[in-house]
Formats: C-alpha cells, sequence, structure tokens
C-alpha cells in the first residue's frame, strides 16, 4: 500500500472537491475496515485516501426533529453505547454492532457498510427496515435518498463519483414502535451473513399494526425492501396467517445464488424464518 | 507520495514519526517507533494481534492508518506494565499458563484491558463474546477466559478501600 496519498479534509466542501480532483483515482474512507482489506489484496489500487472522519458531523449521533441524524462514519462501538438511539432502535443498534469483532466495530460505521455494497452488509437491510434516509452531498449541493435505493449490485452504488454519503436520518418513532435484525451464521461470532432480515413496525393501541416495513439481505445482488412482505403485517396483531403472508412475499422476494453458505432454497426458507422471528422480536420489544 | 510527519501520544509519551500514506500505524508503531510488542498475523484484521487501544478505543492496528494517528493517544504491549511491575493481566496470563508461543499474547492483553477499562466486572459470556476477535491457536482460549476474569477480581480488590 506504498505510493497512497492521504488527505483528511476538514470540511464537506475540501472532501468534495478532492474527489473532484482526483479524478476516480481516489476512495473514501471511514472506518477502513473494508477498504484496507481490499487496498491490501490489491483489489483496491486508490492513488489517493480520503480519510472523511475529521469532518464536522460525520462522527456522532445527533437528535433532530424528534429522530435521530448518525454520522456517516461513526463507529458501531459509539452506536451501541448510545442509550437513546438503542432504546428507540434496537434493530439498528443490534445490525451495526453484528459487524465483525470488538476491534472492528472500534472502526466500522453504518456509511461504510452502505458504501462497500455488500449484498450481505448487516447495517444496510435494517437501515432499510427503519425507513432510514441518506444525506448525500456532491457538488450540486446536497441531496436525500432512501437507503434502499443507494445499493446498486455487489461493490456498486448510485452515488455518483464526486458525491459523498454523510449521515443517515432515522425519523421520529411514534409509540409502541420498535424493530429487530436477525441474521443467519454458522458459528456465533465473526461470520458474513447467509441471510439478514430486518423488521420494523408500530402498533395501535389496541395492538394491531398499522406501519410495517421488511427488508432482506444476502438474498439478491442487493439488500430490498419487500414492500409487500411489510403490507402483509398492516391491520393484523402479526396472528398466523399475517407471517405466513408476510413469508409468501418474502421468499416471493427472494433471489439468491448458490454457493459455498448456502443454497438458493435454503436462503429462501432462512429468509422467510427469520422474517418471522424479527417480526414477533419486533412485536414484543414494541409491546414493552 | 509524500510522506508526512504525525504527532500522537503512544503509551504516555509524545511521539514524532513519518508516515506513508498508505502505511499502516502497525507498520509505523513497528518498523518507525519499533515497538514490536504489537504483531500481525494476517494483516486483515480477523486475528487481532495487532489489537491496540486508540483514543479510549481496541482497534486493530493493520486496519488502521499511520497518519491517521493524528493527535491520538496510543496504547500498546510495551505500555501495560507499570515500570517493571506486570499488570495484573499480565501475572494472571502467566500464573494459569494462558500463552504457549506467545504471538497472540499482546493482542489478547490489550483487548482485555480494553474490556476490564469500562466493565469491572465482565460474566464469562462477556469475555468471550469480546476477545472473539482475538485468535489463538495454541491454548484453546479456556485458560485466557480465566486468567481474565481472575486479573479483573485482582483489578476490583485493588480498588477497594482499605
Amino acid at each position: 500500500m506504498s505510493g497512497v496519498d492521504y488527505l483528511a479534509p476538514a470540511s464537506v466542501a475540501d472532501a468534495v472537491s478532492a474527489l473532484r480532483a482526483s479524478a476516480g483515482s481516489a476512495r473514501l474512507m471511514a472506518g477502513g475496515t473494508d477498504l484496507l482489506v481490499q487496498m491490501r489484496g490489491g483489489r483496491a489500487k486508490p492513488e489517493v485516501v480520503i480519510d472523511l472522519k475529521r469532518i464536522p458531523g460525520l462522527m456522532g449521533i445527533r437528535g433532530e426533529g424528534g429522530g435521530f441524524v448518525i454520522g456517516a462514519a461513526t463507529s458501531g462501538a459509539a452506536l451501541g453505547e448510545h442509550e437513546a438511539l438503542k432504546a428507540a432502535w434496537p434493530g439498528v443498534i443490534e445490525a451495526a454492532n453484528l459487524i465483525g469483532s470488538t476491534q472492528v466495530q472500534g472502526r466500522a460505521s453504518l456509511g461504510g457498510n452502505l458504501c462497500n455494497a455488500s449484498p450481505a452488509a448487516d447495517g444496510v437491510p435494517a437501515l432499510i427496515a427503519a425507513g432510514a434516509v441518506c444525506i448525500i452531498e456532491g457538488p450540486a449541493g446536497a441531496r436525500e435518498v432512501q437507503v434502499e435505493k443507494v445499493q446498486a449490485g455487489p461493490g456498486k452504488t448510485t452515488l455518483a463519483a464526486d458525491e459523498i454519503l454523510l449521515a443517515f436520518r432515522l425519523p421520529p418513532r411514534p409509540a409502541r414502535s420498535s424493530d429487530a435484525y436477525l441474521r443467519l451464521i454458522p458459528r456465533t461470532e465473526m461470520d458474513i451473513a447467509v441471510v439478514g432480515v430486518g423488521v420494523s413496525l408500530t402498533l395501535d393501541a389496541g395492538g394491531v399494526c398499522n406501519a410495517a416495513r421488511v427488508s432482506v439481505g444476502a438474498v439478491a445482488p442487493t439488500c430490498l425492501l419487500v414492500e409487500a412482505a411489510g403490507v402483509a403485517l398492516v391491520g393484523t396483531t402479526l396472528d398466523d396467517a399475517a407471517l405466513a403472508k408476510m413469508e409468501a412475499a418474502v421468499s416471493a422476494a427472494c433471489r439468491p445464488i448458490s454457493d459455498k453458505r448456502g443454497t438458493a432454497e435454503y436462503r429462501t426458507k432462512v429468509a422467510c424464518v427469520l422474517a418471522r422471528r424479527a417480526a414477533l422480536i419486533a412485536k414484543d420489544r414494541a409491546n414493552a | 507520495m509524500s510522506r508526512m510527519v504525525v504527532n500522537a501520544t503512544v503509551n504516555g509519551e509524545p511521539v514524532e514519526f513519518l508516515a506513508g500514506g498508505g502505511q499502516s500505524l502497525l507498520d509505523a508503531l513497528r518498523d518507525e517507533l519499533r515497538l514490536t510488542g504489537s504483531k500481525e498475523g494476517c494483516g486483515t484484521g480477523d486475528c487481532g494481534a495487532c489489537s491496540v487501544i486508540v483514543d479510549g478505543r481496541l482497534v486493530c492496528a493493520c486496519l488502521m492508518l499511520a497518519p491517521e494517528a493524528e493527535g491520538t493517544r496510543i496504547e500498546t504491549i510495551e505500555g501495560l506494565a507499570d515500570n517493571g511491575h506486570l499488570h495484573p493481566l499480565q501475572h494472571q496470563f502467566l500464573e494459569q499458563a494462558a500463552l504457549q508461543c506467545g504471538f497472540c499474547t499482546p493482542g489478547l492483553l490489550m483487548a482485555s484491558k480494553a474490556l476490564l477499562d469500562r466493565n469491572a466486572d465482565p460474566t464469562e459470556s462477556e469475555v468471550r463474546y469480546w476477545l472473539a476477535g482475538n485468535m489463538c491457536r495454541c491454548t484453546g482460549y479456556d485458560k485466557v477466559v480465566r486468567a481474565v476474569m481472575d486479573a479483573a477480581a485482582d483489578l476490583r480488590q485493588a480498588e477497594k478501600p482499605r
């Protein structure tokens, strides 16, 4: 990794101009837990690394408009220590905290997780289920886009070459709302999801679900929002019939590959099982 | 491809070194500062042998660029003992034979220190999950976990007012 220039701009404007000036030879870095491994393995060969962590707002969590804004480069460890965020969005935080070891948690971020664009990214289905919005800055100014619109395929995003993901906006949470994220791995720690599922929902005073979003990871080239699966839960108390309908919607949305970590059939089946379990966990949390 | 001057605090001492833009913190610690206690096992953040504490956070020094260290406070294995007096973790690792070849030991000790710095009384499960990113191919981990639990008890005892 010799012959690489390191830049740590102190403002978004400086980062955007550095990115433009590099004409495609730069890579943005948040925690670096994917990028530095790719550089070492020769899969990424940037001439310039632009470290985003010195830009105000990229690190840290703040309340805004009744919701939260999470800096894109905020570490998983910092997310896990934020009690209010964890109470409002336990599914987002458990997903972020599943990524890698304690050491990796000290650096890995949700922004990096999304922009690395792995179909198996743990943080992404949870953010999609949460209805999180990306705040993105480019030469033309800022724009906001739903998280599910960002991944374009393995390793690819819809961000322009001169755009930077600054933060995620999590919406205000109505009463009796919660979320959950579950993944399957063949061991207990330190592995990549064979399947991941995020569910976020809101119950009314009578325990009837009035809003739900379901997202699946590692069963398609990108993490998917399964709108029909959320719709299947709305207007129900998550009874068996509703859960079966949700599973059918998840199953229909899955387009997995078969590889050494699981066959397409296995992944599809597991996605349904995890969606059911995650929905019930989210429901219990919303009732608590 | 200029090298840059980096100022940081390592084990309480201010240091200044020249870092390449793509150089890892681990290489800078070992090659520029000659602190060779932190080891390189995998170089990809999987084994934990290069674990150091940066601004209170446990990280893999192989997964951090040296220039990122500007202005940070870094703790390495070389700073764990206090003037030749072993840290309770080091003492318990020796007592319980929690090492054989010793390659993973600096990383395990720093990771364990980071745990005990924030949790004085961890459960065995908490110790095992916390150390899941530190590979050891000799001990089978059991002696390591027992050493950390006992060191935690020693530290709690030492903290008690007499």
